[in-house]
């Protein structure tokens, strides 16, 4: 048995079911992302792993010992909630001497451990500040190392950048994967972002209407979907004849699918193309690697191998 | 141009200096004019009257007797008031609009209504609480409350509470229910959640609360002057009586601004102290 299980966990609001039969198995050390679009059930699953929200069925299990019975304040999990819910009255180092003192860790030891951990997130020098005279991510890095300090046995983080810009956010799940790497906590993290998932994961849980479509390491996920809405969730895609094909597997050759360039948009480091063909309109992309590239209006030949 | 703002205030300051700062300059004009029984008001400038409340003890002892019952009405709607905005804030969306109600309630009916009220209820013998306790046999003599301190403490924190209330509330809507979560999952039990990390937020709708309820219950007059009377004075009542019986107008202005001056300072002083602590905080 997997250190963290899910056994058919559903919660119900009335009639409407916001998780529904649920399993899924952690593994010690492991990063598991639950990834899913907005309402499918994320922050429920993780608010009952948490305790705040009692499951209408089915078992939560750590370390084989029923979860359920361990009430919230007595879980020793770690949570980053995605309004950061810091403690306002308090300043960097009252945050997050916290859960030290409510564990009765005595006052010399817990001057040393949220130091240390305030120097892990990069935060050492902001200790006497309130959370009101930080930016958005550092009050995001007091959360994370309120969390951590407690030395939890899960870390739960339930969207804890999304309201980060998006030079911030890379910078931060960088951070976030090394701190994880380090301190070797076993952490579910909760996103609608899938390039977030991705980057971070062990492992993505890909949720829909309260229900895992498929649960696998990311390279897997994106290569074999198991479901059209992972292959639509996860990217961009092609639907060619039933099957999925991702738009950067499409190439330009001198023989196969005949196609009309619809549009093209320059990207950066890639091109857009919409190509419309006799399977309708595909997508394509393709890296800029500085040569010519077909223009709108000109007719192409489109190839790819077999998914 | 630079001018516009101020011509755009000018009509309100009229109105203010009009209704508001001249009344005052008045009163304390005439807190220094002479009175007489036979002559009545003298426009010199004296300190008789200064003197007089300075230096008698009856003074002191009305005054001693105002800020004290005020003192007590602000414990009490703290006490229960917080309390009563936390449980409030925590109800779900019909009974909430219900309770909120309730407890605006006393400030609904007319201040005369409500006071007779309380006097109906333990007045003397005839008083239908004192006589269903004493009828209980649960004790033996009427618990005195018409012309007592306790009464006036009780009546007034009675219709003063929902200003506490209201003041709490909006500090405690301000609360994000998710920074109890994190509390609890940090592993805090209920009480250590309360204070810790609720009471402190709650401190500034309780402090803003306690300055209003204080102003409010050191300067009442309706309350004080049915159940205290003529017995039991307080600065308001004592500067009515002043003004409308003795007619000794100066000493009643004297009564008066002293009364004034003190709350005014306590609101400046207790809004200094609350914005250098939580300014950085609440921001
Ligand atoms: N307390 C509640 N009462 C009733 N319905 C609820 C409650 N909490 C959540 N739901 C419903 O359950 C479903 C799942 O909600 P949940 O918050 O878990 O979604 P989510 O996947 O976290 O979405 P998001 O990405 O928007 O945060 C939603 O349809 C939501 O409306
Ligand atoms: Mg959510």
């Amino acid at each position: 048995m997997a250190f963290l299980q899910l056994d058919a966990l559903s919660k119900a609001f009335g009639p409407h079911k916001a998780v529904d039969g649920l399993t899924l198995g952690v593994e010690k050390g492991e990063f598991v992302s639950l990834l899913g679009p907005s309402g499918c059930g994320k922050t429920t699953t993780l608010q009952m792993i948490a305790g705040f929200v009692e499951p209408s069925g089915g078992a939560i299990r750590l370390e084989g010992k029923d979860l359920l019975a361990v009430k919230p304040a007595k879980r020793g999990l770690g949570i980053v909630f995605q309004s950061y819910a810091l403690f306002p009255h308090m300043s960097v180092a009252e945050n997050v001497a916290f859960g030290l003192e409510m564990q009765g860790v005595a006052k010399a030891e817990r001057a040393k451990r949220v130091a240390e951990t305030l120097g892990l997130v990069g935060l050492g020098a902001f200790a006497a500040r309130f959370p009101r005279q930080l930016s958005g991510g550092q009050q995001q890095r007091v959360a994370l190392a309120r969390a951590l300090v407690i030395r939890p046995q899960i870390l739960l983080l339930d969207e804890p950048l999304s309201n980060l810009d998006a030079k911030l956010r890379e910078e931060m799940q960088i951070e976030l994967r090394q701190i994880q790497r380090t301190v070797g906590t076993t952490t579910i993290l909760v996103t609608h972002d899938q390039a977030e998932a991705m980057a971070l994961s062990d492992r993505i849980v890909v949720m829909n209407q309260g229900r895992a479509e498929q649960i696998a390491p990311p390279h897997e996920a994106y290569e074999r979907p198991a479901t059209p809405f992972v292959a639509n969730f996860l990217g961009k895609t092609n639907l060619i004849d039933g099957k999925a094909v991702r738009p950067e597997r499409i190439e330009f050759a001198s023989s196969g699918l005949a196609g009309t360039v619809r549009t093209r948009i320059f990207q950066g480091n890639h091109w857009l193309y919409q190509v419309e063909t006799a399977s309708g309109l595909l997508t394509v992309i393709r890296q800029n690697a500085g040569g010519t590239m077909p223009e709108e209006g000109a007719s192409v030949h489109l190839a790819w191998a077999a998914p | 141009m630079k001018a516009m703002p101020y011509l755009l205030v000018l009509p309100a300051l009229v109105l203010f200096a009009a209704v508001v700062i001249v009344p005052l300059a008045m009163t304390v004009a005439l807190s220094f004019h002479d009175w007489g029984q036979y002559k009545g008001i003298e426009p010199v400038f004296i300190l008789k009257n200064w003197r007089e409340v300075l230096e008698d003890s009856y003074y002191y002892e009305v005054f001693g007797r105002t800020f004290r019952i005020a003192a007590l009405v602000t414990l009490l709607s703290a006490v229960f008031g917080a309390p009563e905005a936390y449980i409030l804030n925590r109800m779900k969306s019909p009974w909430r609009g219900f309770f909120l109600l309730v407890i605006l309630g006393p400030l609904l009916i007319s201040v005369v209504a409500r006071t007779l009220g309380w006097a109906l209820l333990f007045g003397g013998n005839s008083g239908l609480v004192n006589k269903a306790l004493m009828s209980a046999g649960l004790i033996s003599a009427p618990i005195p409350f018409m012309f007592t301190e306790t009464g006036m403490v009780v009546a007034l924190a009675h219709v003063l509470m929902p200003y506490m209330v209201l003041s709490v509330w909006a500090a405690l809507q301000r609360l994000d229910p998710q920074i109890e979560n994190a509390a609890v999952a940090l592993g805090a039990g209920p009480l250590t959640v309360l204070r810790r990390i609720v009471l402190p937020q709650a401190m500034p709708g309780i402090l803003a609360g306690a300055v209003i309820v204080f102003s409010l219950a050191a300067s009442a007059f309706a309350t004080p002057a049915i159940i205290g009377g003529r017995r039991l004075k307080v600065a308001s009542t004592l500067a009515y009586d002043e003004f409308l019986n003795t007619l000794n107008w100066p000493l009643g202005a004297t009564v008066a601004v002293i009364l004034l001056v003190v709350l005014a300072t306590l609101v400046i002083v207790a809004n200094r102290l609350v914005e250098r602590r939580y300014a950085q905080v609440f921001g």
